[in-house]
């Protein structure tokens, strides 16, 4: 049980004692810069993750460069999105390291993480209009003046597609916009890092192949670094870079790498996952 | 499927004294559906557990993918029965789980009073915005709900006291009675089980369906914490609501044993105040003021510590609220009764 945490520190951060930890202080804290440029934009080595005695998955190494476009991959159960939730810093890995731009494992409460996160559901606050959940982070963590962030807003919620959305509430869209609104709120400050949790699922295929072309466009132009959970066999073969594949029997990973090399993987459970073979046939 | 229940009772009648192996031949089965097929799968598991072995044969072909389909071709799945629990391993279950939430109580308490540390020193952290919000649905929208009850407490107090004090001709202590019994206990106590069934409940559903739809988890990954969005604003809310709300009771209630005295006991309106001044100090108001706020700060920890618990979608949020009423009225009733000894033992 050995669990490295280096404490995070931001460039400009003072050297004052550290704040309790259950509250943010100051906007200093905000950490979109990687802190080693060096280093691949994240890095897991050796981790394992589940709860207590339960070990979902173990023995995973693998790294993302900055700029890729990486999938996780794996079938019903596999710990995919549990994974995610390890990465991002909201769960404690039983063992192993993980590195996120070179701040080690993910403080969530040593103030703004380097990376945005799009959750399954969207996880949009239901008390605010979608416009409003896509400015929260601007208002929180930059000094524009309000018509500048509600611009920005705007401009992020027309690139998903939303544009006519912004006063309405979550409540009121459909599951695929819910998602998308939440892209445009992990996109909201410009991170280099996003982790997107089934961004396609849900959507009618023209939509998510639209979808898939944007993070497509926005890695490439941006550079933007996507982390990519899903299990949608086109969105992978369109957009994904390399890929990890998690087994839920093997609880570790079978297979990494590009997907269309992976097509012809030697492994079986790859190649039918690959070529939709249902167990029996 | 209607003649299944007399089928089911005459397969199992008939099987019931059999050994060595059962045939079932379903060469004259033309169709079958997946219910009558669930049955015969299960006579045949209930037969392996007698060690009678049950052989299914001479299936045309659709009646045997169905076969296929309900696993009546391979082993026998193992039926476990969930035992009930005993009425002592319930009791002891509950005690544990009664000693687990006293302490997650405790803990979020503990952490809560670190964390209020570093807000004094940095106030910024919290969310103010959302404290106005708060106090209007928290406060102004439950003002008429405590003006009625605690009017009521204070009519239906003098009421009944009216006719003892009748016979010793003391009509106008009723005054003292209604006034000193109010400000310092009964207008709290009804004002803060009344904020424990709105807002309390309020808060922790609002913020157990938040952490069921991963809204939560969404705020920290956004480097915002839920004690500073969340947490704060809604204590700071109830800490300048409740104590306002208790003062309105304060006065409500004692207008309504006025209303006793002016029709029940010929007192004059003016006697009534004149009394219910010299016998009501400022200070047992100010007690009871004290207690308000006390109150405020347990019912709103509560509730926040019962929302953030939650698990297990909706089902977990209607639970997790209901404990959370449980809970603060149980604490209330205790922070009222310390309060009482305390003040008791210091004579104030």
């Amino acid at each position: 049980m050995d669990t490295a945490r280096p404490t995070p520190l931001a460039p400009h951060e003072s050297p004052k004692p550290a704040p309790s930890p259950l509250i943010r202080v100051n906007r200093a804290m905000a950490r979109r810069e990687r802190a080693n440029p060096d280093k691949p934009i994240l890095q897991v080595k050796g981790l394992a993750i589940g709860w207590g005695d339960v070990v979902l998955q173990k023995d995973l190494t693998f790294d993302v460069q900055s700029g890729e476009v990486f999938g996780i991959l794996g079938g019903s159960g596999a710990g995919k999105s549990t994974l995610m939730r390890f990465l991002i810093g909201l769960e404690q890995p039983l063992q192993g390291e993980i590195d996120v731009a070179g701040y080690g494992f993910p403080d969530l409460e040593a103030g703004l993480p380097p990376f945005g996160v799009m959750f399954q559901g969207g996880a949009l606050f239901g008390s605010l209009t979608v416009g409003e959940n896509v400015s929260l982070p601007l208002e929180e963590w930059t000094d524009l003046p309000d018509d500048a962030i509600a611009a920005i807003a705007r401009a992020k919620l027309k690139l998903l597609g939303l544009g006519g959305a912004a006063d309405k509430f979550p409540a009121e869209l459909s599951g695929g916009m819910r998602k998308r609104a939440a892209i445009a709120r992990a996109l909201a400050l410009e991170p280099e890092l996003v982790f997107l949790d089934e961004p396609s699922a849900g959507l009618d295929p023209v939509m998510a192949a639209d979808l898939d072309e944007l993070i497509s466009t926005l890695s490439k132009s941006l550079g933007l670094t996507v982390v990519l959970v899903t299990h949608e066999l086109a969105s992978i073969a369109r957009i994904a870079d390399r890929v990890v594949m998690l087994d839920k029997e093997a609880k570790t990973i079978i297979a990494i790498g590009d997907p269309r090399e992976l097509r012809d993987s030697e492994d079986s459970r790859v190649r039918d996952f690959f070529h939709r073979k249902s167990k029996e046939s | 499927m209607n003649d299944a229940s007399a089928i089911w009772r005459d397969i199992r009648r008939e099987t019931a004294g059999d050994s060595g192996t059962v045939v079932f031949d379903l060469s004259k089965v033309d169709a079958a559906d997946g219910g009558v097929m669930a049955l015969l799968v299960e006579v045949r598991s209930e037969l392996a557990a007698r060690g009678v072995n049950a052989e299914l044969i001479g299936a045309n072909e659709r009646v045997e993918t169905i076969v296929n389909l309900y696993s009546g071709h391979e082993g026998i799945a193992k039926r476990t029965r969930r035992k009930p629990e005993g009425a002592i391993a319930q009791i002891g279950r509950a005690t544990v789980e009664v000693r687990e939430e006293a302490k997650a109580i405790l803990d979020f308490l503990g952490s809560m009073v670190l964390a209020a540390v570093t807000l004094v020193r940095h106030p910024r952290a919290g969310n103010w915005k959302e404290v106005a919000p708060l106090c209007e649905t928290a406060g102004a929208n439950a003002v008429p709900i405590v003006l009625l009850i605690n009017f009521l407490v204070g009519f239906v107090m003098a009421f009944q006291s009216a006719r003892q004090l009748k016979m010793f001709g003391a009509n106008i202590y009723v005054a003292d009675l209604v006034g000193i019994s109010l400000t310092r206990e009964l207008a709290p106590l009804m004002t803060a089980i009344i904020v424990c069934g709105r807002s309390g409940a309020g808060f922790a559903a609002e913020l157990g369906s938040m952490k069921v739809n991963e809204e939560i988890d969404a705020l920290r990954t956004l480097g915002l914490t839920p004690f500073g969005w969340l947490v704060v604003p809604r204590v700071a809310a109830l800490i300048l609501v409740v104590p306002l709300l208790t003062l309105f009771a304060d006065f409500v209630g004692i207008v309504g044993g006025l209303l006793v005295g002016l029709i029940d006991l010929d007192l004059t309106a003016q006697g009534y105040f004149i009394e219910t001044l010299t016998a009501v100090h400022g200070w047992d108001v100010i007690t009871g003021l004290l207690k308000s706020l006390v109150f405020a700060v347990a019912i709103a920890l509560i509730a926040c510590q019962q929302g953030f618990a939650t698990t297990g979608g909706a089902e977990g949020v209607g639970k997790r609220t209901t404990s959370t009423v449980v809970t603060s009225l149980f604490a209330v009733v205790i922070i009222d009764a310390l309060f009482t000894v305390v003040f008791r033992a210091f004579d104030i």
